[in-house]
């Protein structure tokens, strides 16, 4: 019964959309004075969706949490033993699952959207919700005619056949759904995007809307990457925390269009310029959001992070890019050129330090799309190549240096136009420290060009990030300001973090026999003794290290060169050692032929800081979320008192009083 | 009107990479990257003996005489039992068949080879992949072609079906 009601909540909500795209189209041709009657259908149909669409993954879950095994999917992917959480995450660890809860996001955001926005005119609400609905649509199809979730089993299954313990790991369960709400959030700017283009509202009201949509997918996505980046550097026991690999830049593409997004936005809610370029970019950025979808499901790419690919969906994925982003991009050729040019304004204003920031991400979003696909270029003529980090770090290092050095400075910059003169100290200020940082670094060693560069960069950064601070009322900054601040200040520790492990790591590979030692740093690392260990489905040959830190007690550390079964793999299980001011990362190799084992030990000093940097500048979107929300609230509330004022004075006056 | 034209850049560049992408879809993809080593010379090696009943397995075994079959396999791996019918044929068509067992243990190779037969002459023990890694397989089974004087002719990854006996018994003629 569960999965019927699910289907046919899917099926009904499937229908809604076809709806929502109809009445909203209505909306559109209605024109300003004489609403459609269809129109007035738009808001309820995207409501009823999101909820027929929750109720479908409910089900869903539902279905997984008393291990329904009669369902294709539970079977297949769950087991009666399997841990509860492990359960109820297992519903988006697979294919369908995870369609689904795609589909049941953007339901949920364009619900949201239509019963609380009422900002926009009628007409481009109507445009919007009808893309919405259109984007829906193809998902919906995707899911009811290739990858039903509730499909059942002519005969129920005995037992799931999910008992996988290498996907029972919590941050697998919660990975995906972040980067997917976080591609589904860009869904909505797209559309609202495309809403205000279709009918030429491409303005303030329109970006103050999309802001806190841009920046919601963009905190998401940031921690996403974030918890991503950790768990390669932990999981593949290679010892780096990024590899350019196809699957790790089709999260980054999304954020990379997401950032310049999210300040082109602002330029257009403050400024009223930018208006085209933002427009753009609302399309680039769900653009990569589905790029990224396609890439990953689709197997067209080799990649390091195993997914159950099928070329088939993969077909379907590139079916429903082709013609949202191709028709986004027919429409935008179109109709672009009819929207008049936003405000103009200086190059040295705080407008034109956000272009080029919007123009160096892009370029740098240019670099990895180009290293990313250019294996799948070479491979159409039989050539199989893959680009690594010698590519994709100085390529992406020629934009991210100009683009941190006007970020430093960016922000103290008046709107419109500014004078050189009034921001000297600061840029002398900056300046000096950079300088002075690579200087002293310098002097104590020779270090690696690009980790010297920044490591002054993320001083000059750290500071200049506090500098829009500088004389105001610190009590009466706006808190939208104080997220700008701390997510600048996140980039400045996430920098400092990577250039301090490319510019310092030590890395020792030594062949150890038990009781021996290893220095690394100033650890000294003991072999005790060798143990064989068994897992539920794996054995492992597991090292017992002592580490000593000076005279301090030692700390045990047990890597693990891990061999599983079922499936056949092996991994290797780093241990980590974790300190303020850095981390030992130890890895166990192969056993030499005189009994002595192999070591892989390194000290990263500041690693860490790579990812509380992560988390800084997801902390910062979010402050920035609850200062502009709380803004409009604000604004909303005054200009109900208003009205309510109004109405008073015109019932005691008895004649009409004019709006301000 | 080059703005004009400019708004149409990005449709071209999407359309370019969709058509690029359509079409590397319809391509077959060959996962498996075959190994660098086929016309080499097996690398020098020296196994013990997986379990008591046969022999281990160095390189000079496989040196002189006619060309044999080399199969990497392990009791834990279920391909393997599939595969075993097939490489009972192979040994009944006169070839000899020697193996390598990867991480695996005396009792466990001795009871597989109880229950699915033995099709081997020797059988080398590789606890840690060093031989398997060295002569460029990545998996089990994986099955070589190796020429009389040592030298890798073929590769065959995944376990041998039926249609392929005929297949390897031709790489053998080549072989020789």
């Amino acid at each position: 019964m569960i999965a019927e009601i699910g289907l046919a909540a899917l099926w009904l909500a499937a229908a809604l959309a076809a709806l929502q795209l109809v009445a909203g189209a209505a909306a559109l041709r209605g024109g300003e004075g004489a609403a459609s009657p269809l129109a007035l259908y738009a808001r309820p149909a995207a409501v009823v969706q999101a909820l027929l669409a929750s109720l479908a993954f409910a089900m869903l879950l539902y279905a997984f949490a008393v291990t329904d095994l009669s369902i294709k999917l539970v079977a297949t992917n769950s087991h009666s033993m399997k841990p509860f959480i492990y359960k109820l995450t297992g519903t988006w660890g697979n294919h369908e699952g995870s369609m689904l809860l795609w589909v049941t996001v953007l339901a949920v955001s364009g619900g949201l959207l239509a019963a609380f926005e009422r900002r926009l005119p009628e007409r481009t609400l109507g445009a919007t919700l009808a893309v919405q609905g259109f984007v829906a649509l193809g998902f919906y199809a995707f899911l009811l005619l290739s990858s039903n979730p509730f499909e059942r089993l002519p005969v129920p299954a005995a037992e799931g056949s999910g008992l996988n313990p290498l996907l029972q790991d919590i941050g697998l369960a919660f990975h995906p759904p972040t980067l997917y709400a976080g591609y589904v959030g860009l869904s909505v700017a797209f559309s609202l995007a495309m809403g205000a283009l279709l009918t030429r509202a491409v303005g303030p009201a329109f970006a103050r809307v999309m802001r806190p949509w841009v920046l919601g997918a963009w905190v998401l996505l940031t921690l996403g990457i974030t918890a991503g980046s950790y768990w390669a550097y932990y999981e593949l026991g290679w010892g780096g925390w990024w590899f350019w690999d196809p699957v790790e830049n089709a999260s980054l593409m999304p954020w990379l269009a997401a950032t310049a997004l999210l300040h082109s936005v602002s330029v257009l809610a403050a400024r009223d310029a930018l208006r085209t370029w933002t427009i753009m970019l609302g399309v680039l950025a769900f653009s990569m959001s589905m790029l990224g979808t396609f890439l990953v499901r689709s197997g067209v790419l080799t990649s390091v992070h195993a997914f159950a690919v099928d070329p088939e969906r993969g077909a379907f994925i590139l079916g429903l890019l082709a013609l949202y982003i191709g028709g986004a991009f027919a429409i935008f050729a179109l109709r672009a050129g009819a929207v008049a040019e936003g405000k103009r304004f200086a190059a040295l204003s705080r407008e034109g330090a956000l272009v080029f920031n919007n123009v160096m991400l892009s370029a740098i979003l240019g670099i990895v799309l180009l290293g990313t696909l250019y294996p799948l270029l070479t491979e159409a003529f039989d050539v199989r190549v893959s680009v690594g980090p010698p590519y994709f770090n100085p390529a992406s290092a020629i934009f991210a240096v100009p683009m941190l050095l006007v970020m430093a400075v960016g922000p103290l910059l008046r709107w419109r136009a500014d004078r050189p003169e009034r921001i000297q100290f600061e840029v002398m200020l900056v300046a000096a420290l950079i300088i002075g940082v690579i200087a002293a670094v310098s002097f104590f060693g020779s270090f690696p060009f690009l980790p010297l560069l920044g490591l002054g960069l993320a001083a000059g950064l750290g500071v200049a990030a506090f500098l829009p601070l500088r004389g105001r009322r610190l009590a009466r900054v706006p808190v939208a300001t104080w997220g700008m601040v701390l997510a600048h200040f996140g980039v400045a520790v996430a920098l400092f973090g990577m250039a301090s492990e490319g510019a310092f790591t030590k890395e020792r590979l030594a062949a150890v026999a038990p009781g021996g030692s290893v220095e690394v740093g100033d650890f000294a690392v003991t072999l005790e003794r060798v143990v064989p260990v068994a897992g539920p489905n794996w054995t492992a040959i597991e090292a017992r290290l002592a580490v000593r830190q000076g005279d301090g007690a030692p700390v045990i550390l047990t890597p693990q060169a891990r061999n599983f079964w079922s499936p056949p793999q092996s991994t290797s299980e780093s241990a980590l050692l974790t300190r303020w001011n850095g981390q030992l990362y130890a890895v166990i190799g192969n056993q030499a032929a005189d009994g002595r084992w192999q070591l892989r030990l390194w000290w990263k000093p500041f690693v860490t800081f790579i990812w509380y940097g992560g988390m800084l500048i997801a902390l910062g979107g979010v402050l920035a979320i609850a200062g502009r929300v709380r803004v409009d609230l604000k604004r909303r509330m005054a200009r109900r008192q208003g009205a309510a004022r109004r109405a008073d004075l015109e019932a005691l006056a008895g004649a009409p009083v004019p709006a301000e | 009107m080059a703005r004009r034209l400019a708004l149409w850049v990005p449709l071209g560049l999407f359309a370019f990479f969709a058509g690029l992408a359509a079409y590397m879809l319809t391509q077959d993809k060959d996962q498996f990257v075959e190994s660098a080593m086929i016309g080499q010379p097996l690398p020098d090696f020296a196994l013990q003996p997986a379990f008591a009943g046969l022999p281990g397995l160095a390189r000079a075994d496989l040196v002189g005489g006619k060309p044999r079959l080399l199969n990497i396999w392990a009791s834990w791996c279920l391909p393997c039992i599939a595969e075993a019918p097939q490489l009972e044929a192979l040994k009944a068509r006169g070839v000899e068949i020697v193996g390598i067992a990867i991480r695996d243990r005396p009792e466990d190779v001795a009871a597989f080879l109880a229950r699915h037969g033995n099709p081997y002459s020797r059988i080398g023990a590789d606890p840690i992949s060093e031989v398997q890694l060295a002569i460029g397989s990545s998996g089990v089974p994986e099955t070589f072609v190796i020429d009389a004087k040592g030298v890798i002719r073929y590769q065959h990854i995944g376990d041998i079906r039926p249609e392929h006996v005929p297949l390897l018994l031709k790489e053998l003629e080549k072989a020789k």
